[in-house]
Order: structure tokens, then C-alpha cells, then sequence
């Protein structure tokens, strides 16, 4: 707590003259509530409207927030330029599965809270003038759990950008595979990653990002298959979870464990790159190794 | 139940008193060492006849209302046959292959050649090990990225000298440890993954065991995968389950999630998962260990036969559309 107001107190004075500022500022301003947020990481207190034009950036302390599958795909792509595919495919309980509430009725709740079928759209659009097939996961949509529609769309995503000669791009986010579709998640790994195989075989550009959070399944199957892998600074990226490992082996785990950097510094990722270059970033690689 | 003997499950425990009963009988009955105050006269074989006669129908019947999480104890019996097991007993000449040349031996895989009928084969399984210390070398048949990797590398030379593969399929999931993060546990499995589906040669796959997740699906990509009887194959295991979407995990919560993760061969096949289930003998594996390992056999050889007619491109193909057809949308 003392640590907290040490931090946020260095930041006022530092800041004085911009937009951020403590919450006991906020309390004492006028300013309508739902405009500001404050930064979970440095505590700042931000002005939204900044924050989305600096792409869900902390305008302070860097930190990137999670983002919305619209919205990245916004951040992106070439404005006016993203034709959505498939985004019709909805989930099915094929399990019956219920746990404290059933999965159907999951379903419903998260449809309803996202206006989407699931966690993850896709389609086709350019990037700096250069055409691409995308796919964004999307976290506000059980924590971007992959199942059978994830899977079944990365894979259609995959055999259009082999028919077409696209890179493909994909922007993860997951916390693993989904245990309300069990077996049929799993299958999706596999599923996916063969679909890679053929896209390798017949010279395709695969540009997986890695995002808060990338984990489980996801992770083992197609986030690291990328022939180049970028991830945006600080992002949590693994195969378990930090608190299983905890438990598993009964050690404090390393400082930055499995988040990007640590992950450079291993050799899993190619760059660590901030959210304002990716576009750039994207466009680049697709000059030296696209079709 | 910590007092329970761990080769002893609770819903066998009827089943064990009864062979319990039996073998007390049959030691009195034995003339060569008839028991003091036993008349030596009385003939036992009608008693221990009809005992026997219950045992197998209530073993019958256990294992014919066997639900999930009862399953899954059966498929982690400590008698239960393992990798090694199967090797040893069909397996002709199997040649250990050791190392993913890289950075260690992982013993929680184990890779080699071998014959399988007339067939030479490359041979791939999870190995759990038996007492303690083998247990703690292979690390309870948890793999490492080097125990994926070993098996690529195995797998490969199979690909080059057009060897079939055969993998056996046993693990309760593949180490959560900071080593593993380290070494790129994620990045092994997917690896394999992409590579298994374009391996030029027949690859089948038996789940013997546990088939815990990514663990094991890092060994289980290919043209053929069958259960036996009473295996399991899911997302995650009953335990992480309960204890993600409980909370917690206790008997009556793992139970519930045994149930709705449909981990069953039974389930699996329903599902398209998986193509066979290998029947196991009456009351599992671990009593008929020697059955057990001639069916695993006679499927192995049924696979092996009928994959040998595919031409490579047909065969990939084939593996493809299989696993293309996996999933359930709306």
C-alpha cells in the first residue's frame, strides 16, 4: 500500500502537466465518471479517448491492455479494408457439458456480452497495401478459449490463405484449449497445425503475434508454429499456468517468467514488439518473405 | 482412505475380498498342506467353484457400469501394463534410441526400433516407470520439450528409412516446470504436431493409459488412433478440471467432471476422435496382462497390414481429412 502511493505520487509531479493523474485528483474533479480509467499497471489515471488512439496503449507506463478482436482488427488493417469470413460459425454443445452452469447457457451470456459467436474473427484485408488474411482471438469471450469454431475457422483461414497466396496473420490471446468441448478442442490443435503443414509446404507466410495472454492449447499448436513470431511487450506467454507450475514444483518462480521478454531471451519469439510498430512490423516481413 | 492399499480400488474392494476368501480356501484344499483343524476329508472344490462363479459375475457386472472416474483409476492402476510392458511382450529385438541430441535424454519417452509380427517399425511411448526411483527418473511419464523432441527426431528416421511408426500412449500430461517453460514445452508439442501430420509413413497411435491433453497428443498424430478399453483421452485431466471449474477438486467434484469432459474410449469414439477401442480383458488390463498385450498386438498388426496399401499421397491425405473432420460447430 505504501509502495502504492509512493508510485502514484511520483507520477503526479512528474505528470503534472498531462493527462494522468492520482484518483484522489479524479474524486476532487468534475470530470463525468466512464471517461477516465486508471492504468492497473502504474496506476495513472488516463483519459480513455487517449488511450484508444494510443491503440489500448498506457500512455504513461507502456502497458498494453488487452484488446477486442474490433478493435485490433481496427488498429490493424488498412481502415475500411477487412472483409469478415464465417462469422455465421457458432459454437454447439456437443458434450452436454455442464459444470456450475451449463455450457449452452455460457454460450448464450458470452454471445450476448460480445455480439460475437465466439472467440475469435477472421477475414481478409490489407496492411499497408498488402493483402493478408487475418485472425484476432478475442479474450472478452471465455478468456479466448479455443474450441471447435476457433479451430474450424484458423483452419479455413489457413486453406484460404494457401489457395490465395496470402500470408496468413493470426493475433492470440487464450487461455487454452476448452474444456467445455474436452476432446473436440484438443482435436483442434492438431487440426490447425496440420493445415500449417500444407500452408508450409507450399511456401506460405505465417505471422503468429503473441498477446496477453497466450497459453494452454493455443500455445502448443499453432502461436508457435509462426515461420516469424512477434509478441507485444510484457505478454504473458506459456504452456501451463504460472500457478499450476507454482504448485507443481513448489518454487518462486523467476523474475518476468514466461512473459515476452523472457521468451526472446530463451529463443521462442523472433521480436518483442510495441503495439504502435506492428503494423509496420507485419508490413516488413511480409516484404521479405511474402508471395 | 489414506489407510487404503494403493493397488486396492474402492469399488474392486468386494471383488478383493472374495479373492481373498478364494485363494484361503484353495491353500486349505491343497492335500500337500492341509490346514490344522481342517478335516482333511471335506472336499472344498464345490465352495470355491460357486466362489468363483460370483467373482466373475461381480466382476462382470463392475466393469460393465465402470463410470468415468472409475475409468480413469483403472487407467492409472499401478498393475495396469505399460509401455514397457507391451514392448517386452511383443515387441522383437526392440533397439533403444536415446537423446534429442540437443539436451537431454528424457526418460519419460521412450523411442527405438523394433519388429512388430514381421514388420519393422519405429516405436514411440510415454514410460511411467514402476517403483519409486524408476518413477522419479521418467518422472511419472510427464515429458519434457527434449522428451518431444526425441521423438521427432525417432520418428524422422523412421520417415527416412520408410519405417512405420507406432506410438504408445500413457501420460498424465506433459511437466508443468519451470525447465520446461524454459526449453519451449509448448513450442515441442506444437512441433510435433505440425510435423506428425506430414510424416511420410503410417503412424498409429494406441492410448494404453492416460491420455493427458497436450502430453499426449504430442505423440498421438497420425492415421490410426485407437483406446483401450478403459484408457482416457481429454482436454485435461478430471482433477484440473474440478478444480478449474469447481474450484476445487474433491472426490465428488473430479467425479462430476470424469462425467462431463466424456474421456471415455466409448466417448471418444462417439466423438470421431478416436477409430477403435481395443477391448481389454474381463476386469481391465492389469489382470490379464498377457491378453491384454495380444490384443494391443493383434490391432497393431490389423493397422500396420492395412496401412502398408496406401501410397504416400493417398495416406497423407487420408490423414489429413481425418483430422479436418474433428470439431462441432453450429
Amino acid at each position: 500500500m505504501a509502495d502504492q502511493q509512493t508510485k502514484s505520487g511520483s507520477d503526479t509531479t512528474k505528470n503534472d502537466t498531462t493527462t494522468a493523474r492520482t484518483w484522489q485528483d479524479l474524486k476532487q474533479s468534475d470530470v463525468p465518471e466512464g471517461l477516465w480509467m486508471r492504468c492497473p499497471k502504474c496506476e495513472a489515471m488516463c483519459y480513455k479517448k487517449q488511450v484508444a488512439e494510443n491503440l489500448e496503449v498506457c500512455p504513461e507506463c507502456d502497458h498494453h491492455y488487452r484488446v477486442g478482436a474490433d478493435e485490433r482488427i481496427e488498429q490493424m488493417l488498412d481502415p475500411g479494408s477487412f472483409e469478415e469470413l464465417w462469422a455465421d460459425l457458432g459454437p454447439t454443445d456437443a458434450l452436454g457439458f455442464v459444470d456450475r452452469i451449463p455450457y449452452s447457457d455460457r454460450i448464450e451470456k458470452e454471445q450476448r456480452k460480445t455480439g460475437h459467436k465466439d472467440a475469435l474473427l477472421c477475414g481478409k484485408g490489407f496492411i499497408k497495401g498488402r493483402g493478408v488474411v487475418l485472425a484476432v482471438m478475442d479474450t472478452r469471450f471465455m478468456m479466448a478459449s479455443m474450441g471447435s469454431v476457433v479451430g474450424e475457422k484458423i483452419t479455413r483461414c489457413i486453406e484460404l490463405a494457401t489457395e490465395t497466396d496470402r500470408p496468413f496473420i493470426l493475433v492470440n490471446a487464450s487461455g487454452g484449449a476448452r474444456m467445455q468441448e474436452s476432446s473436440l478442442s484438443l482435436a483442434q490443435m492438431a487440426k490447425t497445425s496440420a493445415a500449417l503443414a500444407r500452408f508450409d509446404d507450399m511456401g506460405g507466410l505465417f505471422i503468429s503475434i503473441l498477446t496477453d495472454p497466450t497459453t494452454g492449447g493455443v500455445t502448443a499448436s499453432y502461436a508457435m508454429l509462426g515461420d516469424v513470431i512477434l509478441a507485444e511487450p510484457k505478454a504473458l506467454i506459456g504452456f501451463a499456468g504460472p500457478r499450476v507450475i507454482a504448485n507443481t514444483v513448489r518454487q518462486e518462480l523467476p523474475e518476468g517468467f514466461q512473459r515476452s521478454e523472457f521468451l526472446l531471451e530463451k529463443g521462442f519469439v523472433d521480436r518483442v514488439v510495441h503495439r504502435k510498430d506492428l503494423r509496420s512490423e507485419v508490413a516488413r516481413l511480409i516484404d521479405y518473405a511474402g508471395k | 482412505m489414506s489407510s487404503m492399499n494403493i493397488y486396492e480400488l474402492e469399488f474392486e474392494r468386494p471383488l478383493i475380498a472374495l479373492e481373498k476368501q478364494i485363494s484361503e480356501l484353495e491353500a486349505q484344499n491343497d492335500p500337500e498342506r492341509s490346514a490344522v483343524g481342517i478335516d482333511a476329508d471335506v472336499d472344498l472344490g464345490v465352495e470355491i467353484g460357486e466362489l468363483r462363479a460370483s467373482h466373475e459375475a461381480m466382476l462382470k457386472k463392475i466393469y460393465a457400469n465402470l463410470s468415468p472416474v472409475n475409468t480413469v483409476k483403472v487407467a492409472r492402476h499401478p498393475n495396469r501394463p505399460q509401455t514397457m510392458d507391451y514392448i517386452k511382450a511383443f515387441v522383437k529385438d526392440f533397439c533403444e534410441l536415446h537423446g534429442d541430441r540437443n539436451y537431454a535424454d528424457d526418460r519419460a519417452i521412450i523411442c527405438g526400433f523394433g519388429r512388430i509380427g514381421k514388420t519393422k517399425c519405429v516405436i514411440i511411448g510415454h514410460n511411467k516407470g514402476k517403483d519409486t526411483a524408476g518413477k522419479i527418473k521418467c518422472n511419472f511419464g510427464c515429458a519434457h520439450p527434449e522428451g518431444y523432441r526425441k521423438a521427432l527426431r525417432i520418428m524422422q528416421l523412421g520417415e527416412k528409412y520408410g519405417l512405420p511408426i507406432v506410438t504408445l500412449i500413457d501420460t498424465p500430461g506433459a511437466y508443468p516446470g519451470i525447465g520446461a517453460e524454459e526449453r519451449g514445452q509448448a513450442e515441442a508439442i506444437a512441433v510435433n504436431l505440425r510435423e506428425m501430420s506430414r510424416l511420410k509413413v503410417p503412424i498409429i497411435s494406441v492410448v494404453i493409459g492416460e491420455g493427458g491433453s497436450g502430453g499426449a497428443l504430442g505423440i498421438g498424430v497420425g492415421d490410426r488412433i485407437a483406446m483401450l478399453q478403459y484408457s482416457w483421452w481429454s482436454v485435461i485431466s478430471p482433477e484440473g478440471c474440478a478444480s478449474i471449474l469447481w474450484k476445487t477438486s474433491t472426490p465428488e467434484t473430479n467425479a462430476n467432471a470424469a462425467e462431463v469432459l466424456h474421456l471415455t474410449a466409448k466417448d471418444n469414439l462417439d466423438l470421431g476422435i478416436v477409430d477403435d477401442v481395443i477391448k481389454e480383458p474381463l476386469g481391465g488390463a492389469h489382470r490379464d496382462r498377457t491378453v491384454a498385450a495380444a490384443q494391443v498386438e493383434k490391432y497393431l498388426l490389423g493397422a500396420l497390414r492395412d496401412l502398408k496399401r496406401f501410397k504416400t499421397n493417398n495416406l497423407l491425405n487420408k490423414r489429413y481429412k481425418r483430422l479436418r473432420a474433428m470439431g462441432r460447430t453450429a
